[in-house]
This record gives structure tokens, C-alpha cells and sequence, in this order.
């Protein structure tokens, strides 16, 4: 028992060296930082983080980002919420094989499809704006969210459903009042896995977007690889990434918990 | 009630028709016509697909990618298998080990490219330093090992906690009473491991499978960022290959490389379906 414990903490640690390097970094100056190696700033500095929030183009990315990642974990529950309970309640002549077909378009090669998309949303008129990304994101994670809450919905029991028909219920309250209760932690981790998966997508949102929906992952990339990369700059908008999701993570920390506990997943 | 299903079906299948069917057939049309930038496309048939199968340097990308991700799938998976089993299975502590686990996901693929690349750096990165301390000359701009062994350690870090996820929910699922059962047999703790936990794992760790493997086929900004797909063409997998071609407008080849590549994944992906799914059949009856 002991040494599991050892070997989790021991995990746990390697999990955290990146992340502590990121804010370590972010709180140097770019003289130190390439002067030499240190492993906890000398002269500890808010710079980086006061040139991204007084930065329009650094504060419009992230809100940008914000935008159309909500959009699509909206877009994606609505779509995926009713097509798991079609699955997981009634066989249909090929359900089996819209199933595995729905799971390939998670396979599909971003990078190839970015061209097509980039000439259906001009022909729809949401190039570049967050309706564009937002969507297209959908091709990955309505896939995943019909998986996952397919798997919580099947845990129920179907008796919950006939009983509450046979008591009357019109089936929009049974889904309000009995049933969503009963998936709210399957819900909550569906939207967790979609919010992570837009939220770190780099591909889909560099190539539909130019200015008016630039997110922060393609802000981000902006002067790597030219000469004088500044380390400390993107180390704090790195970590100023982790913020959105880590709030989102200690809302949902409690369905993530019974959800993860509750669901085949 | 049969069409009732399809009424509930319609929301997703309609957004899935517009943002994976029509680019789908676009990708297939391309695929079939000669096209560069300006001219009008010409037909020619599977043209492109011989092309692109007889190109050397879509062969290296495409074994690099086999590779890489057999390495991904055999590291990850019993890591996250080990971590999961390590966990608390109650208490204040799962919360705290569940939002750890939550962290990493969370960072955008180039971020972590950027780490990466924070890390490596020949003389403000930690882990030259380190080396250079028992002797060793890490670079991954001149050294192929060491830029593709930097970005499979970065994956490994980046992916083994959702393995992890899902393995904890999948243990967590499991009823106590199986466990009961097992002791009382006197079942010695990898017997409880080989014929309780792991076939009740089996669902999720299909999922965990089928879910490293697709993504880990998808890998693209952390060896840009690192070394831009080096040295040499090191670190170049599929992703990489095939974008490379569209930002070129060479679209009748990245059409007919992205073709291909969908359906090798297709097809691995079908087999470890069936693989797994089998695999535990057998176990129960």
C-alpha cells in the first residue's frame, strides 16, 4: 500500500515539473532566462503578465477563444444529449453502424479537412468568426459526447423511463425533472472532455479564423521560431491558458468525481 | 418508436453532415482532380493515390506514425492502467488527484510544444543541462533520437491522465462485492487483477485505446514547434506530411494522402474494436 502510494506521488510530481516550469518562466525576466538556468526566479516579475492584459490582441484572443468553445459545448450537449438517448434507449435498423460511423469522424485528419472548411464557411458567410470554429469543432466532439454520455444513459435503468410515462409525466418533464438529474454527471464530464478538446484544438482554429476570431492557441505561436523567441511572454499567456480550464475543472470537480465514478464511461 | 430514435437523431446528424460529410466528399473530389494553385482542376482518376503511395517521404511519415503511436499505446495504456489502480478510491484526496489529472489536458497542443521546446533549448533548457551532467550531448536540433524521443515523453506526459480518467472511472464502476468474492477464493492480488479488474475494465479501456490511438495519429503542433518536424524528417509524422501539401495548395495529393491516412486509421481502429471485444468474450463465458 505504501509503495503505491510512493509511486502516485512520484507521478503526480513528473505531472507537475512542466507545469512548474511554465509559471517559473513566466515570472523571469527574458534577460534572466537566457542569461542562465535558475529553478525559481531571482528577480520574480508581473511584466509578461501585465503586457498580455494590457495587450488588446492577447485579450481579445482569449475572449475569442472563451466564445467559441462555450458555443460549441452548448451546440455539441444539444445535438449529442437527444442522439445518446436514441441510442442508448432504442435498436434501429443500423444503429450499430451509425455508432462506429459517428466514432470515425474522430479520426478524421484536421489537417486535410481545414480546406474544405475554410470554402464551406465562406459559402456560409461565418468565415472567421466564432460560429466557424465553433462548429467545426463539432466534427470531433459530438462524436465523443454521444459516446460517453451513451454509456451513463445506458446505466440507467430503462424501468426509471416507463415509470415515469405510466405516471403521467409528458416526456419533456420526465427528461427535466427525472432524468437529467440522473445524467447531470455524465453531462458534466461530456462538457469537460469537449471544453478541453476545443479549448487545445490548434489546426480547425488557425486555418477558419484571421482577426476577427483569432483564438489564443494561433496568438500564441505569433513569433515562434523567428529569432528572440520570448520565452517569458509565453510562458505566462501558457499559463494564463490553464486558467479558463482550471475554473471550469473546480466547478465540475464534484460531477467529475460521481461522474467518473457513476458512468461505464 | 423506431422513427422516434431518428427524430432524436436528426440535431447531431445534421451538424455532422455539415461539418464532416460535405468536407469529407470535397477531400474525395480533390483527391481525383490535378490541382495547383490558379489553374483549373483536371480529372485523373486514382492518379494522386499512386503518387502519394509511391512517395518515399509519405512511406517515412506514415512508419514514423506506426511507430509512434504502437509506442504511445503500449506506454500509456498500462501506465494509466498502474496510476488508476494507485489512486485513493474515496476521500477528500480524489477530488485533489482528479483536478491534478485535469491540469494537462487542459493545455493547448502548442503550449505544449512550447514546453517542450522551453525544456530542450540548448543552454537555457533543463533537461541539455541534466544531460550534459552524466556526459551526454542532448540536442534535439541536430540529434533525430533525441527530438523524437522528446516529443513521444511529451505526448506520454500530456495523455496518460485521461487514460488514467477513464481507467479510474472504469475501476470505480466495479462493485465491491467482486473484490469480496476473490478474497474469499484466496485469488492472489495479480489473480484479482487478471480475472476481475481487468475484464470489468474492458469497455473503458476500449475507449482509452481507441482514443489515444486516433489522437496520438493526429500529432502535429508539438513536433512543429519543437524542431518543425526535424531533424531531417525525424519528427515528421502524418499530420505534419499531409498539412505541409495543403498549405502548398497541392490539393489532389494532400486529398489523396488524407484519404488513405483515414482509412488506415479506420481500419486499425475497426481491428482493436474487434481485437478487444473479443478478447474479453472468451474470458467470460
Amino acid at each position: 500500500m505504501k509503495k503505491r502510494t510512493l509511486g502516485l506521488l512520484a507521478y503526480f510530481i513528473i505531472l507537475a515539473v512542466p507545469i512548474y516550469w511554465m509559471i517559473n518562466t513566466s515570472l523571469k525576466t527574458d534577460n534572466e532566462i537566457l542569461k542562465q538556468l535558475t529553478f525559481w526566479p531571482k528577480d520574480p516579475t508581473l511584466k509578461n503578465y501585465i503586457e498580455i492584459f494590457t495587450s488588446s490582441i492577447w485579450r481579445n484572443s482569449f475572449f475569442n477563444s472563451i466564445v467559441y468553445v462555450c458555443l460549441n459545448v452548448l451546440i455539441t450537449l444539444v445535438a449529442a444529449v437527444p442522439g445518446a438517448y436514441a441510442f442508448s434507449r432504442w435498436k434501429f435498423r443500423g444503429d450499430h453502424h451509425l455508432f462506429f460511423w459517428l466514432l470515425t469522424n474522430r479520426m478524421a485528419p484536421a489537417a486535410v479537412f481545414m480546406v474544405p472548411f475554410t470554402e464551406l464557411y465562406y459559402t456560409m458567410h461565418i468565415y472567421d468568426t466564432h460560429w466557424a470554429v465553433a462548429l467545426a469543432h463539432c466534427l470531433f466532439n459530438i462524436p465523443l459526447a454521444i459516446w460517453i454520455l451513451e454509456g451513463f444513459m445506458a446505466g440507467i435503468p430503462r424501468e426509471i423511463d416507463e415509470t415515469a410515462f405510466i405516471d403521467g409525466y409528458s416526456f419533456g418533464r420526465f427528461f427535466r425533472k427525472v432524468f437529467f438529474p440522473l445524467i447531470a454527471p455524465g453531462i458534466g464530464v461530456a462538457a469537460f472532455l469537449c471544453f478541453t478538446f476545443s479549448w487545445i484544438e490548434l489546426i480547425l482554429a488557425k486555418a477558419l479564423t484571421v482577426t476577427e476570431a483569432k483564438p489564443v492557441v494561433v496568438t500564441l505561436t505569433v513569433g515562434i521560431g523567428a529569432e528572440g523567441v520570448r520565452w517569458g511572454l509565453l510562458a505566462a499567456a501558457g499559463v494564463l491558458t490553464m486558467v479558463p480550464g482550471a475554473i471550469v475543472v473546480y466547478f465540475v470537480r464534484n460531477y467529475l468525481a460521481k461522474g467518473f465514478a457513476l458512468g461505464r464511461v | 418508436m423506431k422513427n422516434r430514435a431518428w427524430l432524436f437523431l436528426v440535431p447531431a446528424l445534421v451538424l455532422m453532415a455539415i461539418s464532416a460529410f460535405i468536407p469529407l466528399m470535397t477531400v474525395i473530389n480533390y483527391s481525383l482532380h490535378y490541382i495547383f494553385a490558379g489553374s483549373a482542376p483536371t480529372f485523373v482518376g486514382f492518379e494522386n493515390y499512386a503518387e502519394v503511395l509511391q512517395d518515399p517521404a509519405f512511406q517515412g511519415a506514415l512508419v514514423r506514425q506506426l511507430v509512434f503511436s504502437s509506442l504511445v499505446l503500449l506506454v500509456e495504456v498500462p501506465l494509466g492502467v498502474m496510476v488508476a489502480l494507485a489512486m485513493p478510491k474515496r476521500g477528500p484526496w480524489v477530488a485533489v488527484c482528479l483536478v491534478l489529472l485535469g491540469i494537462p489536458l487542459l493545455i493547448p497542443f502548442n503550449v505544449v510544444g512550447i514546453i517542450a521546446r522551453l525544456f530542450t533549448q540548448a543552454s537555457i533548457g533543463v533537461i541539455p543541462a541534466l544531460c550534459e551532467l552524466v556526459g551526454y550531448n542532448f540536442n534535439v536540433a541536430l540529434d533525430p533520437i533525441d527530438a523524437s524521443l522528446t516529443v513521444f515523453l511529451i505526448d506520454v506526459w500530456h495523455w496518460t491522465p485521461l487514460v488514467v480518467l477513464l481507467c479510474y472511472a472504469g475501476l470505480q464502476a466495479i462493485p465491491d462485492a467482486y473484490y469480496q468474492a476473490a478474497q474469499i477464493d484466496g485469488a492472489s492480488t495479480w489473480q484479482t487483477f487478471r480475472y476481475v479488474t481487468l475484464p470489468k475494465l474492458r469497455p473503458v479501456l476500449i475507449i482509452g485505446v481507441l482514443l489515444r490511438f486516433m489522437d496520438s495519429f493526429k500529432i502535429y503542433a508539438e513536433p512543429l514547434l519543437l524542431t518543425g518536424g526535424g531533424p531531417g524528417s525525424s519528427t515528421t509524422f502524418l499530420s505534419l506530411h499531409v498539412a505541409r501539401k495543403a498549405e502548398s495548395y497541392e490539393l489532389g495529393y494532400a486529398g489523396a494522402s488524407s484519404i488513405i491516412y483515414l482509412f488506415i486509421v479506420i481500419v486499425l481502429s475497426f481491428i482493436f474494436f474487434q481485437l478487444m471485444s473479443n478478447i474479453g468474450k472468451g474470458e467470460q463465458k
